[in-house]
């Protein structure tokens, strides 16, 4: 931001739509929710590339109203990196052995257009 | 702006930094960098969380967990295992002390559960030192709507429809107190801040401009708009350092921002604003004497009228307001008088908040709705009593206010019944007194304080404070006379009815009111010499049970005056007269023969 100064109230306005992501990790709403496996098992298997391509795809798409969450190993190690996508209402959904091509089909169908990608999916949760 | 998939919020409020905060965000960079999480896991220091108690507090999002007492040294577990892995750790979770249960998440703990967070919506939740992150919670928003939409009268009216009464003791309208100044003729206003909090104890105003300062210089601009004033002060003690930084860093971003200054918003409305630090003088929270204060002169009050409305700041119409009252300004422009109305009582809308502290297992800062009892802040947000002991008090309002006992557990707290029960309501001390406190040493604790505050200007605040307090003296030493009740009684009422300003007004209050409540233990002073709470140390007799003593003569060797007597495997025994009554011997008694009392 070279100039500074806000000038009206829209200029406000546009600036708060802006700054609205800067808090909206924090923000209890609804949110799509996305949780990697990152037990040792997870980490093996290449999560962390997998948390660099949600977080990269994310940027990309400007998807600032979802939360990325970690958790531990479910015992399904064999098929880690397991990623979760939980939309408001709906069910808990598990892919399995993601990789990081695989994320942005999965944030482009799933967590975007709500469509499930079953090629990848593991189970569901409800 | 990048993406940061985990919010790590460090409470920098001035409790948990002085439990070593500083210390632990900067493990947190270190950490985080290590393990190359620094770009996705973002650090931020906050304004106060409340829970003083359970500093440092650390809250990790979006998860929302809430990690207590965290030091230096646990944070690489917190990044190892909950940032990087996604598991939490469970021995750093905050501890419930009722159920003794471990809670993982803000929203459950009973602390909040109680509670309405208003004014302290964004304390502990954004980072006071990024206008951004105000502007992102709809921060500035009130202001617009108020000045390039609404009139200065139609303001004033949405603050009286809202029924804000002044947080900062005196409940007075805010917006009557606002209509005046802005009916008073002239071209030069001014609007004021008083932050010079100054009751022991007392750390609400802090707290906010600490942890969200664009509200209360968002409430001022709006206040201001309505005045028709064009310049403002914010006075501040120079013992808040870190709320004056802050504040600091607000009006400079504000500034760089165009929303202070000239033609704010691209509307002909202009404001200036300016912090003044006073020196701690707990006579200058009077709104005559600060303002002499900011004046360069001593900070003594004066006679009014004329009120500062009509002549206030350099002879021009001023406004005053509380920290706590202007904060509460945006929130109810922006949500309307309706929304804020329909919390509180009848004639005490909105939120209160109270610094909480004292004998409560969970001290710290709490905003709760108006007409909440003092049982449900005791027992419910506060936990109870510590060592589960009984309850004997509550001090509320600081030095000015008075003590409700345990029949006024279920009253109400709103400024009428709070004033009818002999206390006042006043900027927000709580402080919660078990039965191990001597009441009477209580009221003298506070009348010191304001004897010593005393600025001197009257007489009756000067010399009765003084008369008072050296029959309180007298009292908690063992040399009391039965006389000494009524001449408390006639000195309180005197004072009270005389004094110059609400210094000397309200001064004589704890003592009028524990002698109200709590006479007996006067009585027991005076009559018995005897301290029941066993809290004046004076009156204190330190014996040794013959029955019990075993002769080790630890206590004799632990004595710092030499006053134990007695052969080894003997009964020992204390020499009053030279006892100094350190309690030395008591601590270090091996099978508790020695007793106080």
């Amino acid at each position: 931001m070279t100039e500074k100064k806000i000038r009206s109230l829209d200029d406000l306005r546009k600036l708060k739509e802006k700054t609205g992501d800067l808090t909206s990790a924090r923000s209890e709403d609804d949110k799509v929710k996305i949780i990697l496996g990152m037990g040792t098992c997870g980490i093996a298997a290449g999560a962390r590339e997998i948390m660099n391509a949600v977080l990269k795809e994310l940027e990309t798409r400007k998807l600032h109203n979802v939360a990325v969450e970690t958790t531990g190993c479910i015992g399904m190690c064999q098929n880690e990196p397991l990623l979760d996508v939980i939309r408001p209402g709906e069910p808990r959904i598990t892919y399995c052995l993601v990789t990081p091509a695989d994320v942005t089909r999965i944030i482009s169908e799933h967590v975007v257009n709500g469509r499930i990608v079953q090629d990848k999916l593991f189970g569901r949760a409800d | 702006m990048a993406l940061y998939r985990a919010h790590v919020l460090i409470c920098h409020g001035t409790g948990c930094a002085s439990g070593g905060s500083p210390k632990v965000l900067e493990t947190f960079r270190e950490e985080l960098q290590k393990k190359n999480l620094d770009k996705e896991v973002l650090v931020i220091a906050t304004g106060c969380h409340g829970m003083c108690e359970f500093g440092p507090i650390v809250v990790v999002y979006p998860e929302g967990t809430f990690y207590s007492q965290v030091k230096p040294e646990d944070v690489a577990e917190i990044v190892e295992e909950h940032l990087y892995k996604g598991r939490i750790v469970n021995r750093l979770l905050y501890k419930e002390p009722i159920s003794a249960q471990k809670v993982c998440h803000y929203k459950e703990i009973p602390f909040y559960g109680k509670q309405h967070r208003i004014v302290l919506s964004n304390c502990g939740y954004i980072n006071p030192d990024n206008i951004d992150e105000y502007i992102s919670r709809d921060g500035y928003q009130a202001l617009g709507k108020c000045i390039t939409e609404m009139s200065p009268a139609a303001v004033i009216e949405e603050m009286k429809k809202s029924g804000l009464r002044g947080r900062g003791g005196g409940g007075f309208p805010t917006g009557l107190k606002w209509s005046f100044c802005a009916a008073s003729p002239g071209n030069k206003k001014y609007v004021i801040c008083n932050a010079d909090e100054g009751d022991p104890g007392a750390f609400m105003d802090r707290s906010i401009l600490e942890g969200d300062p664009h509200a209360v210089l968002e409430g001022m601009m709006i206040g201001a708009y309505a005045m028709g004033a064009d310049e403002g002060y914010i006075y501040c003690r120079a013992e808040y350092p870190l709320a004056i930084k802050r504040l600091q860093t607000a009006i400079h971003q504000a500034t760089e921002y165009g929303l202070l200054g000239e033609n704010v918003l691209g509307t002909d409305f202009s404001f200036d604003l300016h912090i003044k630090e006073g020196a701690g003088a707990f006579v200058c929270g009077e709104e005559t004497a600060l303002m002499a204060s900011i004046e360069g002169q001593r900070g003594m009050p004066r006679p009014r009228p004329p009120f500062p409305a009509v002549k206030g700041l350099w002879g021009k119409p001023t406004n005053i307001n509380n920290v706590e009252t202007w904060a509460n300004v945006p929130r109810i422009m922006l949500q309307g008088a309706e929304c804020f109305a329909a919390m509180g009582t009848e004639k005490s809308k909105g939120t209160k908040v109270f610094a909480l502290t004292g004998k409560v297992k969970n001290t710290g800062l709490v905003e709760v709705p108006m007409g909440i009892t003092i049982r449900e802040i005791v027992y419910e947000i506060g936990g109870g009593i510590i060592g589960d002991k009984k309850f004997k008090a509550v001090q509320i309002g600081g030095p000015s206010g008075g003590c409700l006992v345990e029949e006024h557990l279920d009253l109400p707290v709103d400024y009428e019944s709070l004033t009818a029960a002999g206390a006042i309501m006043g900027s927000g001390g709580l402080v919660v007194l078990d039965e191990s406190n001597c009441m009477v040493d209580t009221a003298k604790f506070f009348l010191e304080f304001t004897q010593r505050e005393s600025c001197g200007k009257c007489v009756p605040c000067r010399e009765g404070t003084k008369k008072m307090l050296d029959i309180l003296t007298r009292i908690t030493e063992g040399n009391g006379k039965p006389e000494d009740l009524d001449t408390l009684q006639y000195l309180g009422e005197q004072i009270k009815a005389t004094s110059l300003c609400a210094l000397g007004g309200t001064a004589p209050n704890p003592v009028l009111t524990t002698l109200k409540y709590f006479r007996h233990e006067y009585e027991a002073h005076i009559n018995e010499k005897r301290c029941p709470a066993g809290a004046c140390q004076s009156l204190l007799r330190y014996t040794i049970d013959p029955a019990k003593c075993i002769g080790c003569t630890k206590c004799a060797r632990n004595c710092p005056v030499n006053c134990i007597s007695g052969k080894v495997k003997e009964p020992h025994l204390i020499d009053q007269e030279k006892c100094i009554k350190c309690g030395a011997c008591m601590a270090n008694c091996p099978v508790g023969a020695i007793s106080k009392g």
